[in-house]
């Protein structure tokens, strides 16, 4: 099978790897980038496990051509803490309980980026919309629109990285 | 084998369509396909230049067929399609999915395009070449070539209603969906209803149609309405609903449409 060189920026990090023709990102993520902080839930765009930014812009990797990405910036749930230091998003997670068995947790945190990235001071409902292409499969949703609005507040506080 | 093809004109591409041969737009539902193996699917074309434009154009308003969901809720020229796209997958689905890829998209998706058969909408071929969307979706499966735009009418948003109707809330795949434009503030004149998933694909209601033209939009104007309203649809039993209970509960979502507007 034939082989396209890619390069990407992944988490500031560049990349080059050679994928196969026809393989989606996620794989590429997981396999080839060795991210495993994306997850490969369903591939048919129903979980949004595999939520990523793809210059800035929420995508699904499992239903991205890996090689439309060529040149691109990919924002995986591994580059969003700095270091030791949780994203407030994250820490909000983690204060709030808002994982349970965490499947979901990088997509549900991928997606709530994309929105406070645009909308700092969300709404409840705003919150709702934006996490309403990925699924918990805990059921645990109330926890994370109150750590997702947590982590809005944080943000507004001055919390590092706010205007990233 | 899957092999990718990659071209930079959409002529260039669309010359490429053919058996077993699939093109590529947002992915959201040919990807699927291809995770998961599934048969009939030899190459995948790629297309580097796709319009994506909103813009007006002689006879209305020109949609690229390369726009996403996403494209059109950031545009005020196309600002009453705002409820039919605010309603089609996440944000993440809708960052992907294109108006071109909508149209050829099978039950139970491909709302939009309900939408622009209800609006008279005209698709424009690579190359050039329009065709009314009626004709456009009545042959898509043994089409060739490619969609470059569509041109829809203005629309004020008084005038055209829709709802879709899901089993999860707040959104889920539409079980059925309706378009209406009335055409005009007053009594409709020369009026669409189209429904998706009553049938095998997107579907003009011409009788109740026929039945709406000119009638006053109370309870008992539209009762004739009503009474005609699945004639000539043909709905399926599916894994979300029956034929039966498609037809039974039609009507109701019509009347709520014609008589309060409900999206």
């Amino acid at each position: 099978m034939a082989r396209t060189p890619l390069t990407f920026t992944l988490n500031d990090a560049e990349t080059a790897l050679f994928v196969d023709e026809g393989a989606n990102l996620i794989d590429v993520l997981r396999r080839g980038a060795g991210d495993l902080s994306p997850k490969q839930g369903c591939a048919q765009g129903n979980c949004g496990a595999c939520t990523v930014l793809i210059d800035g812009e929420l995508r699904l990797a499992c239903l991205t051509l890996a090689e439309t990405v060529e040149g691109r910036r990919i924002d995986t749930v591994a580059g969003l803490a700095g270091g030791p230091d949780l994203h407030p998003l994250q820490a909000a997670f983690m204060d709030g309980f808002a994982a349970q068995c965490g499947f979901c947790t990088s997509g549900m945190l991928m997606a709530a980026r994309a929105l406070l990235d645009r909308t700092p001071d969300p709404s409840r409902d705003e919150v709702i919309e934006a996490i309403s292409g990925n699924l918990c499969r805990c059921t645990g949703y109330e926890p994370i629109v109150d750590a997702i609005l947590d982590a809005a507040q944080r943000m507004r506080q001055g919390g590092r990285r706010a205007a990233q | 084998m899957l092999t990718v093809e990659r071209y930079d004109t959409m002529a260039e591409a669309a010359g490429a369509i053919g058996e077993r041969v699939h093109y590529l737009a947002g992915g959201t539902l040919l990807m699927r396909a291809v995770n998961y193996g599934y048969p009939g699917i030899d190459r995948v074309v790629r297309c580097r230049e796709v319009p994506r434009e909103i813009r007006t154009d002689t006879g209305g308003i020109r949609i690229g067929a390369g726009a996403t969901m996403a494209d059109l809720l950031a545009s005020r020229e196309v600002e009453f399609l705002h409820p039919v796209a605010r309603l089609i997958g996440g944000p993440a689905i809708r960052n992907m999915a294109t108006l071109g890829g909508n149209l050829f998209a099978r039950s139970p998706y491909g709302d939009l395009a309900v939408t622009l058969l209800a609006l008279d909408a005209q698709v424009i071929r690579a190359g050039g070449a329009a065709e009314p969307m009626e004709s456009f979706l009545a042959a898509r499966d043994r089409a060739r070539g490619l969609v470059e735009a569509v041109i829809v009418p203005r629309v004020s948003a008084g005038e055209f209603r829709y709802a879709k109707v899901t089993r999860i809330k707040p959104k889920g795949v539409a079980m059925m969906c309706a378009a209406v434009w009335l055409r005009g503030a007053g009594r409709p004149s020369d009026p669409r209803i189209a429904w998706g998933n009553m049938g095998a694909g997107p579907l003009r209601a011409k009788a109740a149609e026929r039945a709406l033209n000119g009638a006053s939009l109370d309870e008992h104007g539209i009762a004739p309405v009503l009474a005609a309203c699945c004639d000539g649809l043909d709905p399926q039993d599916d894994e979300l609903a029956t034929a039966w209970y498609r037809r039974e509960v039609a009507p109701v979502h019509l009347k709520r449409l014609l008589l309060g507007g409900r999206r």
